[in-house]
């Protein structure tokens, strides 16, 4: 589904990813860790196209198509889905007609007929009950004055309306109380598909408690610097990230040679 | 990937859609501006003495004053003796009987602009009052409303047909020496739409005008004059688009309302003057006066406007709440792109006692333009228990351009309360970004944020106006995406 290979990125000319790898297969559950900085939320973004991030050397396959020719626009309609780290407050467009004017562009795309009002709302209320929100969230003006948790939670409602290919969740579940993280977690597990894939950028175990990942990777230095089964999470966890970083230098250093 | 900022920028640089000139002779006055012109208009008019009279008092007043430069636009100077006072398609001389009567040049226009006054008349049951060139063309649905009383013709008509009303009514809003170009409308206007509502009765559909503006340098001076008796109510649309040109064209109108005991009167304007091109060249010069006058106890008196056109905008219509309990409101959507710029607001003049009113404005600025609100809210000393709210909110699209809000408070009665909230907004890149990862584009982003941001305004339009609104909102913001 996802081949990332030799992935060079600069932010504002300095060199944030520096060489990464990475292959997620349909079906897949992949989890991201690594140190503050080490260009987590910088991976997601260039997954979804952001401005300003720009890619030096590599190539990004997705469905076997180049995806950095795609506007971001265009990468969302063809399926990727990117859940923000910091999800953006827009005044005054109620959270329900965001919602429905992006669902009704991904339709145009695949030449579905868009949905009407009362279809649309119908579609909205059957995965708003998965996500035990609040229906008023639906009427307010997206993410303004929504609570952290809230936030959080109306970014994996619209997943779950939007129905993507690839996911990306960068730190959907930082900042959640343990009810919220449950609920978000089997709003993730629910997604679960062999045609879907599922990239979970995390802190933390216990997201991976609830939602068991294929592989986990390990991103330091710019590149995915180890991976393994669910098991390298507990390591992780218990061990901390020097050791990792360690290696990591010791391998680009044998890579310079 | 272009550059989101570049984007952002093309996204707002769309041209004028309605920009083309319909050929037609034109029966035109010299240019220039004199005693003698004057009388020629009047006489062209067959008006009657008092007319003139107060044209020509209005044109010895108008010698004595200068042009104001108070407000935050700025052009070239005017030269008021190279502009054409009157003019006329040369068909409509004698006045049309009826459509069939009516330039098909003309008709031709209208189509274009996706005014199909044959469907508008029949089908969406607004009666229209086209104004092409300053003489009416076509009054429709006389029939229907006369049934009822209500007066709705052109003001040359009003003029010939109802003296005694516009002798009673004219200027009693906007005197002939209320300011430079109000004054100059009232030497010289043209024409313009006259409405009378009798007692008690509530006009039942939406009186509409489109105005225009097509022969070549012609100044246009339209002078509308709108009255609801006791107890009577009327909602009345104005808009309008006009061709692309080259020079910079002057439009001075008055519009006068006049609600009387228990009465109200809506009155919502599109306004989609050429507003010049990308680089401010060319484009129309809106410099109008609307005021409407709650004269008596219980009146209401609401303005809606949306303005997205024009080179230059300068306008403030105004509400004098005379009458006690009277209410007056202001809900306006203003929107500048390239180098457009707009000076507008409102004045709430509370003189009755427990007279309220609400302004509601929304700017919006993008590429070059400059968007200023100007409100006054006066409490005279006779104005017990007056109250006004204000909210005034900026949206900035990109970083060249400009909002400035200046409220006037002036209060000389302790029981009034008067409320002013302002904010300013910029839509940002991560903004638009996060729509995008929505699948929506950039454009579309544009459209929602700003629709979001005029709703409370366009939820005061009459429906189908609200639909036209909103379509033109996003003509004047989109553009091809890079
Ligand atoms: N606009 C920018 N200009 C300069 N540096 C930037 C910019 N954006 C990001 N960076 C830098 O890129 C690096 C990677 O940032 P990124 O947000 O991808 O980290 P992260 O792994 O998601 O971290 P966290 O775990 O804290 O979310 C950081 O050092 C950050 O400061
Ligand atoms: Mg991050």
């Amino acid at each position: 589904m996802l081949e990332i290979r030799n992935l060079h990125v600069t932010v504002d000319d300095k060199p944030i990813l520096r060489g990464l790898d990475l292959t997620v297969m349909a079906g897949e559950v992949h989890a991201i860790m690594g140190p503050n900085g080490s260009g987590k939320s910088t991976l997601a973004h260039v997954l979804a196209g952001r401005e300003g991030y720009v890619v030096t050397a590599g190539e990004i396959l997705y469905l076997g198509k180049n995806l950095l020719e795609l506007a971001p626009e265009e990468r969302a309609r063809e399926g990727i889905f990117l859940a923000f780290q910091y999800p953006v407050e827009i005044p005054g467009v109620a959270n329900i007609y965001l919602l429905k004017a992006a669902v009704n562009a991904v339709r145009r795309h695949r030449g579905e007929q868009e949905l009407d009002a009362m279809d649309f709302l119908v579609l909205v209320k059957e995965k708003f009950r998965l996500m035990d929100m609040d229906e008023s969230l639906l009427y307010r003006a997206v993410n303004e004055g929504f609570s952290g948790g809230e936030k959080k939670r109306n970014e994996i409602l619209q997943m779950a309306v939007l129905e993507p290919r690839l996911a990306i969740l960068d730190e959907t579940d930082s900042g959640l109380d343990i009810d919220a993280l449950k609920v978000v977690a089997n709003g993730v597990e629910a997604m679960r598909d062999p045609d879907r894939a599922i990239i979970l950028v995390t802190h933390y175990q216990r997201l991976l408690d609830h939602i068991r990942p294929d592989r986990v990777h390990v991103l330091a230095q710019g590149r995915i610097a180890l991976s393994g089964g669910p098991e390298l999470a507990q390591e992780l966890e218990r061990r901390g990230y020097g050791w990792v970083e360690a290696e990591a230098q010791k391998m680009a250093g044998a890579g310079a040679q | 990937m272009g550059n989101q900022a570049v984007q952002l920028d093309e996204l707002i640089s769309q041209d004028y859609r309605h920009g083309f000139y319909t050929p037609m002779e034109v029966d035109a006055l010299p240019h220039g501006l004199s005693e003698d012109v004057i009388r020629m208009i009047s006489a062209k008019k067959k008006e009657p003495e008092f007319m003139l009279e107060w044209r020509l008092k209005a044109f010895r007043h108008w010698l004595t004053m200068t042009e104001p430069h108070w407000a935050t636009v700025r052009h070239p100077p005017i030269d008021y003796q190279d502009i054409v006072y009157y003019s006329a398609p040369r068909s409509q001389q004698d006045g049309p009987q009826s459509l069939a009567d009516v330039d098909p040049e003309l008709l031709r226009t209208y189509e274009k602009l996706g005014v199909p006054l044959h469907e508008r008349e029949l089908l969406a049951g607004v009666a229209v009052d086209a104004v092409f060139d300053s003489v009416s063309v076509a009054t429709t649905f006389k029939a229907k409303l006369g049934e009822l009383g209500i007066i709705f013709c052109s003001f040359s008509e009003a003029v010939q047909n109802h003296p005694d009303l516009v002798r009673q009514y004219l200027g009693s809003v906007v005197p002939y020496t209320d300011n430079f170009f109000a004054t100059l409308n009232s030497a010289v206007f043209s024409d313009g739409s006259f409405c009378y509502i009798p007692p008690g009765v509530r006009c039942p559909m939406e009186l509409s005008t489109y105005f225009r503006i097509n022969a070549k340098n012609t100044g246009q001076f339209e002078r509308t004059l709108i009255i609801a008796d006791r107890g009577a109510y009327v909602s009345y649309l104005e808009g309008c688009t006009a061709p692309m040109r080259d020079e910079n064209q002057l439009h001075a109108a008055v519009v006068e309302l006049i609600a009387l005991e228990g009465a109200q009167i809506k009155y919502s304007t599109v306004q989609n003057w050429y507003p010049g091109d990308k680089d401010g060249k060319g484009g129309i010069y809106n410099f109008v006066t609307k005021r409407g006058d709650c004269r008596e106890a219980n009146s209401k008196i609401s303005w809606t406007q949306v303005e997205t056109g024009s080179a230059i905008t300068w306008k403030y219509p105004s509400v004098i709440l005379q009458g006690d309990n009277s209410v007056g409101e202001f809900h306006s959507v203003a929107l500048t792109n390239h180098y457009q710029q707009a000076d507008t607001g409102t004045k709430m003049i509370h003189l009755g006692r427990n007279t309220r009113s609400t302004i509601l404005s929304k700017g919006i600025s993008a590429g070059h333009g400059s968007n200023a609100y100007r409100g006054l809210v006066k409490v005279a000393k006779s104005a017990v228990g007056a109250r006004n709210y204000t909210q005034c909110d900026s949206l900035l699209l990109g970083d060249r351009c400009a909002a400035h809000t200046f409220p006037y408070i002036e209060v000389k009665n302790a029981s009034a309360r008067v409320e002013h909230e302002a904010s300013t907004s910029r839509i940002g890149e991560d903004q638009l970004f996060y729509c995008q990862s929505r699948g929506i584009s950039a454009e579309d982003a544009v459209s929602l944020i700003v629709s979001g941001f005029c709703k409370e305004v366009f939820k005061q339009l009459p429906m189908e106006f609200a639909v036209e609104a909103q379509k033109l909102l996003g003509v004047s913001l989109e553009g091809a995406i890079g």
